[in-house]
């Protein structure tokens, strides 16, 4: 078994539909990656949010590529509409512009570039044992579509569903009781 | 084009999750405020969903387990969102501020 697993061999020619899949696929990663990069990078916070966006609707085209169209809707409606919109609330609220310059008290000027080697050798470390280790197949049993992740979710998993619904009720109890404490 | 057929290919998805993973790190020791720390998070926890879909899709016996893990990852993602926003709320009401510089309060 060879490290990498590939499940087609033959590269398809740019003007084949596979080849066009392919660069919708690259696309979609540039999405991906120049979100994060806004994300991570931007002065201004609201920037950053956006650039969340960017990644995440990016990342739902991944997911669609994944074979799971169903999980590529749920990150839009999630992420993008829900998460990205609270966090602009967040902002709004707040006002939390970052200080720059003479602002930067505490801090030493290694931080960022200490930051970016940690990251450096954290992406380089991940993407080596990606690579190198041998990754074994197991024969496929299921399917992928939604039928299957509903009547899975209702039986086999039936905990993590009733679970996640108490998680995400004392969530938003949580959150209620939070902000609206000391408030007069 | 073998660069158009990386799709096809598990080690490609495997890379944009330790991207993203790489991101979120950076971002969390890089941003100084409590909501660039919280966007920073949500790739990691990004960067965890990618992964668990790429070995779902190429590896699994069950595709169906790496979609429930990875909605439920999306759920705990949003709780967190919440709770955090109004964490930073309730702290933004007492401070004036949400700096991560000036919240040392329990700083020794």
């Amino acid at each position: 078994m060879q490290a990498i697993v590939c499940q087609s061999g033959a590269a398809p020619a740019l003007f084949s539909a596979e080849g066009i899949v392919g660069v919708i696929f690259l696309l979609t990663v540039t999405l991906v990656c120049t979100g994060a990069m806004i994300a991570v990078n931007a002065q201004r916070l609201v920037r950053a949010v956006a650039g969340l966006a960017i990644c995440f609707t990016g990342l739902a085209g991944v997911y669609y590529f994944l074979l799971s169209p169903f999980l590529a809707m749920m990150q839009l409606l999630i992420y993008v509409g829900a998460v990205s919109i609270l966090i602009a609330f967040g902002i709004m609220m707040a006002t939390p512009e970052e200080k720059s310059g003479a602002g930067m008290k505490n801090r030493s000027v290694l931080a960022g570039p200490l930051a970016f080697s940690t990251a450096a050798l954290m992406f380089a470390a991940l993407t080596v044992l990606g690579l190198k280790t041998q990754w074994q197949i197991f024969p496929r049993q299921g399917t992928f579509d939604i039928k299957a992740v509903g009547m899975a979710l209702l039986t086999t998993h039936s905990l993590v569903f009733e679970l996640i619904s108490i998680v995400l009720l004392l969530a938003i109890i949580g959150a209620l009781v939070l902000a609206q404490r000391g408030r007069n | 084009m073998q660069l158009l057929n990386l799709y096809n290919c598990l080690s490609t998805y495997l890379v944009i999750g330790a991207l993203l993973f790489s991101f979120g790190i950076y971002g969390m020791v890089v941003r100084r405020t409590v909501i660039g720390m919280l966007i920073s998070s949500e790739f990691i926890l990004a960067a965890a969903s990618t992964n668990f879909m790429a070995f779902n899709r190429f590896l699994a016996p069950d595709p169906v387990v790496g979609q429930i893990f990875t909605l439920v990852i999306m759920a705990i993602a949003a709780a967190e969102a919440a709770i955090a926003i109004s964490i930073m709320i309730a702290v933004y009401r007492n401070y004036k501020t949400i700096d991560t510089d000036d919240l040392v309060d329990l700083q020794g």
